[in-house]
């Protein structure tokens, strides 16, 4: 495979977002320039560090520009290999290529494979192209070109009407029409303004923020300073976790170079505008996602929220009127600003346009970040895209919305997936964490994990929510000891029903939603732990027996070589036995065996 | 270098908290650089950033127990953070849970006798393709199995004398 590419002119761009860099990308990234700048090398390359390019599950990956050619799982014993055949003579490594597992083909592009075909990129168009650091890769990109369009020739009251049009909803969860939302805070007369760009990225299992803060800080803050101009605003604050230490420094280094190429600070681009970004670093307090709580955090408070009989967009930081929007949220700004609110809303479903950004994990062979227009169907979105559950087993649920999300079964994987349909599926949006479980997740587990998760989490500023976890958390944990009892059913959903109603703020108000969906999809698994003291599973500790079925099982030996208590005997090629006295449950048998020998009783 | 030993050197919370006015809203930022230089949040740190933000101790003490980022305690010299993210969760986080404090005597929240571990449990740490994963100090360990973290003690230097129980 020979090309006609100019062999002088070529970029590489290396993935240097979390899941890479725990693959070991950066060491990839210094040798390949390591290995360019040595004598012998003719060619003229460049090489790039990008943000996450979502494809997790198959890093580091390696993209040669113009050939278009991606190399998958690279490691630092491929660099010469690749210096040597790729950049002098153009030739492709067929190895390095992604193999499609249907039709056994190695694919080139990364724009022919499945995990991206059926992607529509918006929020995440840049990430992956272009080096975070460098302002000109933006800008070369279209970035600025909307702030700048903005301020020669379009009135503010034109920027919101414009951002109404698109139809475009907070990405963050709450789903509240961001358009509206500016409309009100410039309608208010107190000075000053601020913007907040909300980056306390709480849900686990979701990191599509931090991979756009890490991976194009910049189009965050020509979102903020749009709105900026549009709403009066004069400061601007940047709340990220401060776990993600990547991010603060993207982040950082961006608002430097914003405001030395007169993007930030006074008389923006010589306009009348001036409005700057500060960074604030959160303190891990999953709460302070909420925005009155991340205000509160701001300010120099413990992160408690508030009840909102008066918004923030009249009264937020320090009593002034304030925009939060999530970063994702953020992102999306400069395109419906550049390309226009109608061609923006022409993607997606009725109530919520545009696309949305899933961070694709759990049980899913390809786990990573998505792109898709709204109304995408889950199954496309597991299956299509995400190629399915892995090592053949069967798929039971898909969790959405994070901790205070629900989970959706096999029956609904039709739905079109969008603000609404979530919501009356008994789950939400949330930010978009999407985690595919299989039969070997135990659903009342899980909705213990979500409930202690959300426990741990209350600010315990109000009774329901505070009280309503504990007792929720404790019967939870009865359950999975099999000290359930049949009317802890009804308990829970009493307990569910009234912190829905009472809760303060959104936190406790959906905090019952795990596991009142739970118990409305899967009230079998419930009644198995409390019945029949069985965790068809085999998660719950107390309640699992793992055995090993003579008739399937090979003799293969993989089971023993994984069981950290040497727990599992028998002779090569003979059936395995397990040994039910030195078992500790931990399931490393059953997630290894190859023959689905390894039962739950 | 234990960490039992180190000395708590105020100058040094000192020249790192001039880097901040002295207002209320910048309470957390010293308290996290405070953190970042010593791995844990001294009692004399917090003493220092009330009397200077001029509030008292009682409220920056609230705020440092009330976000989870802070840790009044030393660390180990290795930290491990087992991730317990959902992605993680699902996928056995909580047998390495168990498998630490079977091989170290140590639960989260905890520091070995000679303070050389320590163990906390994370909520995500944003690398769900490589679930479960494990960060001791800075270096993420990706897909650890039960049997894998046992190496991984071992790699830091722990369980050297170690048999099989």
């Amino acid at each position: 495979m020979q090309s006609t590419i100019d062999l002088d002119n070529r970029m590489i761009l290396v993935c240097c977002g979390t899941g890479c860099l725990a693959n070991g990308s950066m060491e990839v990234y210094e040798a390949l320039n390591q290995g360019l700048t040595s004598t012998n090398v003719q060619v003229q390359t460049y090489t790039k560090p990008t943000g996450c390019n979502g494809w997790c599950e198959k890093g580091p990956l390696v993209k040669i520009m113009p050939d278009d050619i991606t190399y998958i799982q690279v490691t630092i014993a491929d660099v010469p290999e690749i210096i040597e055949k790729t950049l002098q003579t153009g030739e492709v490594i067929n190895r390095l290529l992604y193999r499609d597992p249907k039709t056994k083909k190695r694919i080139k592009s990364h724009h022919e494979i499945e995990f991206y075909k059926k992607q529509h990129k918006i929020a995440l168009r840049n990430i992956g192209e272009i080096d975070p650091a460098s302002i000109q890769d933006y800008i070369d990109r279209d970035g600025y070109k909307a702030i700048t369009k903005v301020l020669a020739a379009v009135t503010p009251t034109q920027v919101i009407d414009e951002v109404i049009k698109s139809g475009l909803r907070g990405r963050g969860g709450g789903g509240f029409p961001t358009g509206l939302k500016w409309k009100a805070c410039a309608a208010t007369t107190a000075l000053p303004r601020y913007v907040i760009c909300n980056g306390d990225e709480g849900d686990p299992g979701a990191f599509m923020d931090r991979s756009i803060m890490e991976g194009d800080p910049h189009t965050v803050i020509e979102g903020m300073i749009i709105c900026a101009y549009a709403i009066g605003a004069s400061a601007g604050f940047i709340y990220v976790r401060d776990e993600y230490s990547l991010a603060v420094k993207n982040l950082g280094i961006a608002i430097d170079n914003a405001r030395s190429c007169g993007y930030l600070g006074k008389d923006i681009l010589g306009s009348t505008l001036s409005f700057d970004i500060d960074i604030v670093r959160g303190g891990g307090a999953f709460v302070c996602g909420e925005e009155t709580a991340l205000i509160a955090s701001i300010e120099g408070n413990v992160g408690e929220p508030r009840d909102k009989y008066v918004f923030p967009t009249e009264k937020g930081l320090w009593g002034q009127p304030t925009i939060i929007n999530n970063v994702e949220s953020w992102a999306n700004i400069p395109v419906i600003i550049n390309e226009g609110a109608q061609k923006f809303a022409a993607i997606g479903t009725e109530g919520s346009k545009g696309t949305k950004v899933f961070s694709l994990v759990g049980k899913v062979i390809n786990t990573g970040l998505v792109e898709v227009p709204m109304g995408t169907t889950l199954r496309e979105i597991i299956y299509d895209i995400g190629g399915g559950i892995p090592g053949g087993r069967k798929f039971k649920a898909v969790q959405t919305g994070g901790p205070s999300g629900g989970c959706i079964p096999d029956s609904m994987l039709d739905l079109q997936v969008d603000f609404d349909t979530l919501t009356e599926a008994g789950s939400m949006m949330g930010s978009g964490g999407l985690i595919v479980m299989d039969d070997r997740t135990c659903m009342v587990e899980i909705a213990r994990y979500y409930v202690n998760f959300l426990a741990e989490e209350s600010c315990g500023k109000c009774t329901p929510c505070r009280e309503g976890l504990k007792a929720m958390r404790e019967t939870l944990e009865g359950i999975c000891k099999g000290q359930g009892k049949l009317e802890d059913i009804d308990f829970l959903r009493d307990i569910g029903e009234t912190m829905q109603t009472a809760s303060l703020c959104a936190l406790g108000r959906t905090a019952p939603n795990p596991v009142l969906s739970t118990l409305h999809y899967f009230a079998d698994e419930y009644l198995a732990h409390i019945n029949e003291a069985r965790c068809p599973a085999g998660v719950c500790r107390d309640l699992t027996h793992f055995y090993i079925e003579a008739e399937l099982c090979t003799g293969c030996g993989l089971c023993v070589k994984q069981c950290p208590v040497d727990g599992i005997s028998g002779e090569k090629k003979e059936p395995h036995v397990i040994d039910q006295e030195k078992c500790i449950q931990c399931g490393e048998c059953i997630n290894h065996c190859k023959f689905n020998a390894v039962k739950v009783r | 270098m234990s960490v039992k030993a180190r000395q708590v050197d105020i100058a040094k919370i000192i020249e790192i908290l001039k880097n901040y006015p002295e207002e209320k809203r910048y309470i957390l930022a010293m308290m996290q650089d405070v953190q970042g230089e010593f791995k844990y949040l001294p009692r004399e740190g917090m003493e220092i950033i009330a009397s200077r933000v001029d509030v008292p101790l009682s409220r920056v003490y609230s705020m440092a127990t009330f976000y989870k980022a802070f840790s009044l305690v030393p660390k180990g010299r290795i930290n491990f953070k087992v991730c317990d993210g959902t992605a993680c969760h699902i996928k056995g986080s909580n047998v390495l849970i168990d498998q630490i404090y079977k091989h170290l005597g140590i639960k989260p929240g905890e520091t070995t006798a000679d303070g050389e571990f320590s163990i906390e449990t994370v909520n995500c740490i944003g690398a769900c393709a490589l679930a479960p994963a494990i960060v001791a100090n800075e270096r993420v360990h990706p897909k650890v199995t039960s049997a894998g973290i046992i190496d991984i003690i071992k790699s830091y230097g722990g369980l050297a004398d170690a048999i099989d129980n």
